[in-house]
């Protein structure tokens, strides 16, 4: 009975409210808190050490979330390639080592914060938040992988069925709650709480994560009103407002 | 032609006394704040000397600007595919301590230090850490040629000379220096702007004032790599990268701003050019060699009536196209050919010009007298103390006919005066150097007038930005009709 109630609690109540906050949030910083939503990098202060923590770390996630992303959306696609045991190791094997990666990424830049002054000097509250959960998740991922493996395999049977509930509104949780593994209960459950904190935190940083720059002109110019309207203009007030170019 | 309009900047080399005024001034009104201290978005820098940051010049280490890749150009460490990839650690970033790390003193302590037996110190702290810090740089570091071998000779500019020249700019009596302060350039074709991924940078359409727009500045920091002369800096507090703004509030206000207002040696001169935007990207894709002249090409006429017709037509205000026609650093770079972009080779198309200085030419030693007369016309030119090459590889992308060429005209302007004031010289002389600058008297006086006698208004041709317009330029005013006023959102609904 307690367990129902804590399933239901963690698997559907938390997430959903993990969601709202995380759209509301995030919304509301973005258009009213612009200038609060920065990366806060701080390679100015230290450049050297943080190269060894950033690059793996980031990439490391990178490619686990997009793998997670086909994960949920395309399972057949991921059975049919597992179908083959070869590709099978391959896939967990992969994905381990850029577990791996974003693990000692990570263990790199906590070290860096720790060991290095200029660098605690711009460390907040809300970065330590940060590290642990972000500690918490990698971990309990990496434990996953190696506890219960070929998890690139039943991600299709346990959690794509539960994840697809939620985003449909048709919660289901028997799939999750039959699982026996908490090392995955922490990875779903630390999941939502990092899409609860993003609008409270530095990871802001990867919605705003640039991809427009590819499509954009290189050059950009902008006037505070067009030019040519207000000149030419016969009216009395005039001109819409013009943005770039 | 799309003719716009561009507030630029000369600045005469001549008359800079190395003062630092335009620094404080500038420190004093915008960096002055957390995060902030280390930038000098106005700087003077002693050359030859390393500058601030370290080797800013040296694009092999910092990889800024642009480089000419077949009929175009593309951004050295920078650009799209090369900025995405590298968000995640920028190889080409300058850290702090290429700057200087910002300190201040415990004053305090002079006064609780306990009683002793030695005069109580103030010990320097960071204003990074806090803790107590040996300085080991400055911003000013080498100012005034100090500790030369460390900084003069490391000059990158010094690359362009061979070691026996070298050798003999750094003899103790042939020794010399120039000063050459340095703001944002607001270019033409700014590599800011194209490096920024988020698009936080732009080029403000009305004056071409370059700005970092704070709201969506999201820390990439790639303007930082990609800005040639690094007037693009990144505030570790905010996360958020601050540029020099040209005190933009002051000059809708029609002030000058405040580096050019302060300045002792009334060496800046600020006026509009303007210029044909269509052309700005054959213009920085030029061979090296043509591209000062090519530069100088894309700044227009504005007596011309074709040019005028078009401005019209492009939106350009009456007194901004009459500004231009006043414009001080049109006279210097167009019509006198006297003023030069720093560096030109990194291919941005910089808005602020240089008079080089003339500097004292080098004497001969006779029977250990010193003698430091010159004989022949140029005499001074060919044996300045700066070897041309030195000069040309800040001014001219290595071209130095071009820095002769300015050299030249700024000798016929002495030496013409000379003969107006003293007397003492040969007609002759005059009227051969008048010739061969292909220069009369009366534009030799107009140069001598704005040289040294111009008043504050003949220096700063500000266009008006027309007051109820640089309200409009914030807020639409029909949007604020019959509210309270502006800065209120809401209308004054009847409450309940």
């Amino acid at each position: 009975m307690f367990n129902a109630t804590l399933n239901q609690f963690l698997f559907v109540i938390f997430p959903y409210a993990a969601l709202a906050v995380f759209l509301v949030g995030s919304i509301y910083r973005y258009k009213n808190k612009g200038f609060s939503v920065s990366s806060i990098s701080s390679q100015f202060l230290e450049g050297r050490k943080l190269f060894w923590g950033s690059q793996p770390f980031h990439w490391g996630l990178l490619i686990l979330f997009f793998g997670h992303l086909i994960a949920f959306l395309f399972p057949r696609a991921v059975l049919a390639w597992n179908g083959e045991p070869v590709r099978l190791l391959i896939l967990e094997i992969a994905s381990f080592g850029f577990g791996l990666s974003a693990f000692i990424g990570l263990g790199l830049l906590i070290l860096r914060r720790v060991t290095t002054p200029r660098i605690t000097v711009v460390t907040s509250k809300m970065d330590v938040v940060v590290f642990l959960i972000l500690l918490t998740q990698i971990v309990s991922g990496l434990c996953v992988a190696y506890f219960n493996r070929w998890g690139s395999s039943w991600f299709a049977a346990f959690l794509t069925p539960y994840l697809r509930s939620i985003f449909v509104f048709d919660p289901d949780i028997t799939a999750i709650s039959g699982v026996n593994s908490w090392w995955l209960k922490i990875h779903v459950v630390s999941a939502f709480s990092i899409i609860a904190i993003i609008p409270f935190t530095r990871f802001m940083h990867f919605l705003v994560y640039p991809v427009d720059y590819l499509w954009r002109s290189y050059q950009q110019v902008i006037w505070n009103w067009d030019r040519r309207t207000i000149r030419n203009s016969t009216k009395h007030s005039e001109g819409e407002k013009s943005t770039n170019n | 032609m799309d003719v716009r309009s561009q507030v630029s900047m000369v600045f005469h080399l001549d008359k800079c006394i190395g003062c630092h005024t335009c620094s404080i001034a500038c420190k004093n009104i915008w960096t002055d704040r957390k995060g902030a201290e280390y930038m000098w978005w106005n700087n003077v820098e002693t050359k030859p000397g390393t500058g601030y940051p370290t080797k800013w010049e040296d694009q092999n280490i910092y990889q800024g600007g642009w480089e000419r890749n077949g009929d175009s150009v593309s951004l050295k460490g920078a650009g799209k595919l090369r900025g995405l990839k590298n968000i995640f650690h920028n190889p080409y970033m300058p850290v702090l301590d290429d700057y200087y790390e910002p300190w201040t003193y415990k004053y305090q302590d002079l006064f609780t230090a306990p009683e002793g037996n030695d005069q109580p110190t103030a010990r320097p702290v960071s204003l990074v850490t806090g803790e107590t810090m040996d300085v080991k740089a400055g911003p000013n570091w080498d100012d005034d040629l100090g500790g030369s071998p460390d900084y003069a000779r490391q000059d990158v500019n010094m690359q362009k000379l061979t070691p026996a020249e070298q050798e003999v700019m750094f003899q103790l009596e042939r020794m010399t220096l120039h000063y050459l302060p340095r703001i944002c350039n607001h270019c033409l074709n700014p590599a800011c702007v194209a490096s920024c991924p988020s698009g936080a940078l732009y080029k403000r359409g009305e004056d071409g004032v370059v700005l970092i727009n704070q709201e969506r500045c999201r820390a990439w920091r790639m303007c930082v790599t990609a800005c040639p002369y690094k007037k693009s800096y990144y505030n570790w507090h905010t996360g958020k990268s601050e540029k020099c703004v040209l005190c933009y509030p002051r000059l809708e206000s029609g002030q000058a701003p405040a580096c050019f207002h302060s300045c002792v040696g009334r060496i800046r001169y600020l006026g509009v050019m303007l210029y044909d935007a269509d052309k700005i990207e054959a213009v920085a894709s030029v061979p090296e060699d043509q591209i000062v002249q090519a530069q100088m090409d894309i700044y227009l006429d504005p007596f011309d009536p074709k040019v005028i017709e078009e401005a019209k037509k492009n939106g350009i205000a009456d007194s901004t196209i009459e500004a231009a026609q006043k414009s001080p650093v049109y006279k210097f770079v167009k019509l006198w050919k006297l003023a030069l972009p720093l560096h030109p080779e990194f291919r941005t198309l910089p808005n602020l010009f240089y008079v080089p200085a003339l500097l004292p030419s080098v004497g001969t030693v006779n029977n250990g007298i010193y003698n430091s007369n010159t004989n022949g016309l140029w005499g001074g030119i060919d044996t300045t103390r700066l070897p041309m090459k030195y000069l040309a590889s800040l001014f001219s992308a290595g071209n130095t006919e071009t820095v002769a060429e300015v050299l030249k005209r700024l000798m016929t302007v002495r030496w013409h005066r000379r003969n107006v004031t003293v007397g003492d010289v040969d007609e002759k002389t005059v009227n051969a150097a008048l010739e061969d600058t292909k220069m009369d008297t009366a534009t030799a006086d107009a140069i001598f007038r704005l040289t040294t006698l111009a008043t504050f208004d003949e220096r700063f041709v500000i266009p008006p930005a027309h007051r109820e317009e640089s309200i409009e330029m914030l807020e639409n005013t029909g949007d604020v009709k019959g509210n309270t006023g502006f800065g209120f959102k809401e209308r004054p609904a009847r409450g309940l």
